[in-house]
């Protein structure tokens, strides 16, 4: 499947706190998280995203506390896939189990800038840069988180364990 | 028990929660869980997945604990709505371990003072400073919610077996030198991702000589530096603490001769001065002598939370306290992170010190760590704390700033109305 919409850069060590502000915890609903998305990077931070668009970062993205409420923030605002230069453990983990894909592309995030429209394929890790014309190749996801994406997440995976 | 291969304490604690052999780092495991942990925050969502997972009953109502600990007392209405519905399962799934009032204190603080984690456990919470227990020997970690429904469900979870970064410390503190010290300099030196997807493992004369609580404030800090676990060797010490506080436990726990490192840190404590972690990352440590050049004047001064709120902190924030007064321009917020903690501190004459010194004693909670409540910065406000993060906004407002330290550093600042050297009041 592939996914097309605009970059939007965020700097590296991007912690949860900026992804989404402590405040904003009082809720677990996706909608209103999805309208505070960033705000502890830039207030209306958010408003700046289209549909479908892909959220670009440094290092180490996502770093800090275990909320989940980060990725489905993300989700959300309406954001579709998360590429980095890497990821922090719990973020990475707690992604994959709100179905939110992340793709991990090391030192060729730099090839990337604020604004370019990109074609993303999820399966393939493919990135097309439309402005450049190069494809950018992400590292596979490993076998064991493959596996609970194909249950259709950890929700589905845990389900299955508990009826087996 | 002997393997065929040498491990590393984090292989070690994981191996004995497993039936599947642990061979070397990578691997994916599945382990059995002896404690499951989550929060006011991080708890609905994950009831709201336990719920979608089907699942009718918790593995173990004596092993999942609740602990509605960051803005107890609820600050908001929204705030009491997630707390009652977290009570309503807990009281639903008959869960044992349910706090929540007076008997609530900050989560990782409580814990191990009810003995309900300990050497060899394996702990899985939805909360990233779960990593704390790691000071008594256990494998802790954090997760989010719906990895911690999972666990909640199964009683197991699974884990990619970490590479270790094994940081060997040697050598006498100098006054005023603590384990505060040694964890944010060691982030210092790894930067804030160089641990990523790795334990710390902590050896050496000075980690020997620290007590257990000041193990647990270095553990409490290994997410700062990206890692999954903060392990420390359990010895007489954490046995002791561990019987004290009617946790089973009765083995020693050591790494094997010739464990498989990834990496090798060495540092000399002996030559440290206190060490303060600028905004806004926690890797930004600079020594406290050379910021003390630059006047850096608070507004704010916070003792507590999970990484600075025992005892031990207080009394270290009482006896550069004691007998003097919180400058008129900081407001010096002291947080006793148990129930117990403030009953002790009490008994000790320590709320005293606080209260004549003009602070602000409050209750149990994590309040102000996270910007929470009782204690928010307003815009380019400044603030001294013994927390664990200083993220942009972390603690209020996003052009407020917040400095890590020592509670001795913390109350000195309070003092002074800027980061000063305790020894120069
Ligand atoms: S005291 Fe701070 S770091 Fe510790 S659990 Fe509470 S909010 Fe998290």
């Amino acid at each position: 499947m592939k996914l097309t919409g605009a970059a939007h850069l965020v700097g590296e060590h991007i912690d949860t706190d900026a992804i989404i502000p402590a405040p904003y915890l009082v809720t677990t609903d996706p909608a209103e998280l999805g309208k505070h998305c960033m705000e502890g990077l830039e207030p209306g931070w958010n408003t700046r995203l289209a549909k479908g668009d892909f959220i670009v970062a440094g290092r180490n993205f996502g770093c800090g506390s275990s909320r989940e409420h980060a990725p489905v923030a993300i989700l959300g605002a309406g954001v579709s896939v998360v590429i980095a230069h890497s990821y922090a453990r719990i973020f990475y983990r707690n992604s994959f189990n709100m179905g939110l894909p992340l793709l991990e592309v090391g030192d060729d995030i730099s090839r990337i800038q604020d604004g370019d429209p990109l074609e993303v394929d999820i399966v393939t890790g493919q990135i097309l840069n439309k402005r450049t014309g190069e494809t950018i190749t992400a590292q596979p996801v490993p076998p064991f988180m493959q596996e609970i994406l194909n249950a259709g997440g950890l929700v589905n995976y845990v389900k299955q364990r508990l009826t087996a | 028990m002997r393997h065929a291969v040498a491990h590393t304490l984090a292989m070690k604690l994981l191996q004995a929660a497993s039936d599947e052999v642990i061979k070397e780092a990578g691997q994916i495991v599945r382990c059995r869980v002896s404690l499951v942990l989550a929060n006011d925050i991080t708890a609905p969502l994950a009831i709201k997945s336990f719920r979608k997972m089907g699942a009718a009953t918790v593995f173990d109502k004596t092993k999942v604990a609740l602990v509605m600990d960051h803005f107890t007392p609820n600050k908001d209405i929204a705030s009491a709505e997630q707390v009652r519905g977290v009570r309503e399962f807990a009281q639903e799934q008959d869960i044992l371990h349910y706090y929540e009032g007076g008997d609530c204190g900050v989560e990782h603080a409580l814990l191990p003072e009810l003995g309900l984690v300990g050497p060899g456990d394996v702990v899985v919470g939805a909360d990233s400073h779960t990593c704390t227990y790691g000071g008594l020997c256990a494998f802790a970690t954090g997760m989010g919610s719906t990895d911690i429904a999972g666990a909640m469900a199964l009683g197991e979870t699974w884990f990619k077996v970490p590479q270790t970064i094994y940081v060997q410390i040697d050598g006498e503190l100098a006054p005023y030198v603590g384990a505060k010290d040694l964890i944010l300099h060691t982030i210092g030196k790894t930067g804030v991702d160089g641990a990523r997807y790795k334990a710390l493992e902590f050896g050496g004369g000075t980690v020997a000589a620290l007590s257990v609580e000041g193990r647990m404030t270095m553990a409490n800090m290994a997410i700062e530096a990206g890692g999954k676990a903060g392990l420390f060797p359990a010895d007489a010490k954490t046995l002791a603490y561990a019987k004290a506080h009617g946790h089973a436990a009765t083995q020693e726990i050591w790494p094997d001769a010739g464990a498989p490192y990834d990496e090798i840190i060495t540092i000399d404590a002996g030559s440290l001065s206190p060490q303060v972690a600028c905004p806004h990352l926690p890797d930004n440590v600079r020594g406290v002598d050379e910021l003390a050049a630059e006047h850096i004047v608070v507004n704010q001064s916070v003792i507590g939370s999970c990484t600075n709120g025992r005892i031990e902190d207080l009394r270290e924030a009482a006896a550069i306290l004691k007998g003097r007064k919180v400058k008129k321009t900081v407001r010096c917020v002291v947080l006793p992170a148990t129930p117990n903690i403030w009953t002790q501190a009490l008994r000790e004459g320590l709320l005293e010190t606080f209260m004549e010194a003009g602070c602000i004693v409050g209750p149990p909670t994590c309040g102000p760590c996270l910007g929470g409540h009782m204690g928010i910065l307003a815009k380019g406000e400044r603030a001294i704390a013994t927390t664990n993060r200083n993220f942009k906004g972390r603690m209020g407002h996003l052009e407020s700033e917040v400095y890590l330290s020592s509670p001795s550093l913390a109350a000195a600042a309070a003092v002074a109305g800027e980061i000063v050297h305790p020894a120069s009041l």
